[in-house]
């Protein structure tokens, strides 16, 4: 018998405080969650939390919640110091580590721990796949610009290749993280140098909207990453995320009513019918422009 | 450091390396590397061609198939990698690890660079494909300062090739969904950003205007110079302003850290713009050459003539340019 869909809680992709942080955590810790992802994937300068807090954080959460909890390593990872940073976070010897970067894959591969590939990692066939899986992946978090087909076809591709194969966990909600630079969005939108940003972005707990010159939302500004406008939302293309053979579906934190959320996807995958619509955006789901609502556009 | 310079086309092909290139990287006419273009790069016999110009010449040829094969197409991947095993590149560019293991084992002689599509940007990814796959050299995405290239360059285990002159990527490359989410095509998957068949100009009361899948990128006044609309060069709405919210159309230029690239150890400068044409490959090649040559002459004395810049200016995007990334103020 398949078992039951699993639910995720991504890391969270904003810079919130450590006060905001912790309570937001012990809401989620009584929350049905079969995994909780925490730390710092978007900045390296947003240190409210060091890893040391991560680690205590995890500890606390695994004596009050069943979930497991797993480490996320930082996506974009440049500085010298940074680099030291993920080593810090591969020997934590305690927490399985999502890798967000090749570097955070290497190290996990050399210290033989098996690991989650995250969504920043650029997976896209079966042969890629097998390459990630030999150096110790278990978990595959696709990027979030796959089509549901080109996810099937790939963990179809890899089947055929006699190797292990992984976990697949869908990025199922919540603002898509879609690119990664050099350049602080944020600091520039507040005229602030980036090496004097003075933690601007936390004064944005959900980003800030960049809209064009006709007011339609397009991207979300979370200081180095540019995120979708739309928030995206797979719960109406459940059955599609069951037959793609999805085990997880991962719900990615807002600033407000995760816990609604996560109740709505904890009811589809109890057995509860999913909406036949829903608001938010799912185009890449359906191999379109993923701004777009699939069933606006007549495509479901 | 040695000069890699774009083609798009055979007549591309043979102005740069009449101008100088030690090498030529181009692409084959699909969506197996990160220009394709309607119209551009090679068929097989301008590859042949070009191959024997090459030859001639003393130069080297490179060949980018460094988008990311989706399952369906991995067989085209897969043959692009023997066409250029069997052309007999010099070396062959690639991202995806799939494609990077099939040529390390199928063709173990044959040279490997990791793209820029690869956005590795430490030397713990560099070593990954170092290790896994043999590459000899690695191309770095344009997001690095010019500290954070000397410190990845001191513990990378390959030779480093660096974007010198072209369309400044202000995403890290590889690491950018922004035109797919748009439009349903991107540099990873479809090998372009910003498709032109996407593209829509329209004359309207508020000025010209252009979109993309019919999203407004950026509107002109009377006088205002319009360029392509490239999504993360247009003007958008931030907290009530309108500005280039993400960056303005300017191109790279790095004609001032030669010196220091060179103090790096890095081994070789790249043109971006196989999409561009065969006269505009022809004046960067020239200026470049040029500017490697004077440094290489004369490391102590080495100056930035001023033709070099108006030359580079002329042909920039915006007529801007800019040291990118490295320049820490920049990001």
């Amino acid at each position: 018998m398949e078992s039951r869909m699993k639910l995720s809680l991504g890391p969270v992709l904003f810079y919130w405080d450590r006060k905001t942080l912790l309570d937001f955590y012990a809401d989620m810790a009584s929350q049905p969650l079969d995994v909780i992802y925490l730390g710092e994937t978007v900045c390296s300068k947003r240190r409210a939390m060091g890893l040391d807090d991560w680690l205590g954080l995890a500890r606390e959460l695994s004596q009050v919640s069943q979930a497991e909890v797993v480490l996320s390593g930082l996506a974009l990872v440049e500085a010298a110091s940074e680099l030291a940073s993920l080593k810090r976070l591969c020997d934590n010897g305690d927490l399985r580590v999502e890798a967000n970067d090749m570097g955070a894959v290497q190290l996990l591969a050399e210290r033989r721990l098996p690991f989650v590939g995250g969504p920043a990692l650029n997976l896209y066939n079966g042969h890629a796949l097998a390459e990630l899986v030999n150096a110790g992946m278990v978990r595959w978090v696709p990027p979030v610009e796959c089509s549901g087909a080109l996810i099937r076809q790939a963990m179809a591709q890899l089947r055929g290749l006699d190797v292990t194969v992984p976990e697949l966990e869908i990025f199922a909600y919540g603002h898509l993280p879609l690119a990664y630079s050099a350049r602080c969005f944020t600091a520039r939108a507040e005229n602030r140098p980036k090496d004097d940003c003075q933690f601007c972005c936390q004064g944005y707990p959900e980003g800030i909207p960049l809209l064009s010159q006709e007011g339609q939302a397009l991207f979300t500004l979370n200081g180095i990453q540019t995120m979708s406008g739309d928030v995206s939302n797979l719960l109406a293309d459940y059955a599609g995320l069951s037959a793609c053979g999805a085990n997880l579906l991962r719900l990615s934190p807002r600033a407000a009513g995760m816990n609604e959320v996560i109740t709505m996807f904890d009811a589809v995958r109890r057995g509860a019918t999913p909406p036949l619509a829903i608001g938010g955006c799912n185009g890449y789901w359906h191999g379109q422009p993923g701004m777009l609502r699939a069933e606006e556009v007549g495509l479901c | 450091m040695h000069l890699v310079c774009p083609a798009g086309s055979l007549p591309a092909l043979k102005a740069a390396v009449r101008q100088g290139a030690d090498a030529v990287y181009v692409g084959f006419r699909d969506d197996t590397n990160a220009r394709h273009f309607a119209g551009l790069n090679l068929d097989e016999r301008q590859l042949e061609t070009g191959l024997r110009l090459i030859r001639e010449q003393r130069r080297q040829l490179y060949v980018a198939v460094n988008t990311y094969p989706q399952p369906e197409g991995w067989e085209r991947w897969r043959r692009a990698v023997d066409q250029a095993a069997d052309l007999g590149v010099d070396a062959l560019i690639a991202a995806d690890p799939g494609v990077l293991a099939y040529a390390s084992r199928r063709y173990p002689q044959l040279n490997l660079h990791l793209s820029v599509q690869g956005s590795a940007t430490n030397a713990a990814s560099l070593a990954f494909y170092q290790e896994r796959y043999g590459i000899r050299r690695a191309v770095l995405p344009r997001v690095l300062s010019l500290k954070q290239v000397r410190q990845v360059a001191a513990g990378s285990p390959v030779p480093i090739e660096v974007f010198a002159f072209g369309s400044l990527c202000i995403m890290a490359e590889g690491r950018c969904h922004l035109s797919s989410y748009l439009t349903g095509e991107s540099p990873n998957l479809c090998g372009v950003c910003s498709p032109a068949k996407a593209v829509r100009w329209s004359e309207e009361p508020e000025g010209l205007t252009s979109r993309l899948n019919d999203v407004l990128i950026d509107r002109y006044a009377r006088d205002e110079p319009a360029g392509y609309p490239t999504l993360c060069k247009g003007r958008f709405m931030v907290n009530g302003q309108r500005f280039h919210a993400l960056e303005e159309p300017t191109s790279l230029n790095t004609l001032d850290l030669i010196p220091e690239l060179a103090a790096i150890g890095v081994t070789a400068m790249k043109i971006e713009g196989r999409q561009r044409s065969p006269a505009y490959v022809e004046q960067v090649t020239r200026v470049w050459r040029a500017a490697l040559d004077a440094y290489l002459e004369s490391p102590a004395h080495y100056a930035v003539q001023p033709a070099w810049r108006d030359v580079l200016a002329g042909l920039s995007e915006g007529s801007q340019t800019t040291l990118g990334a490295y320049h820490r103020a920049w990001q």
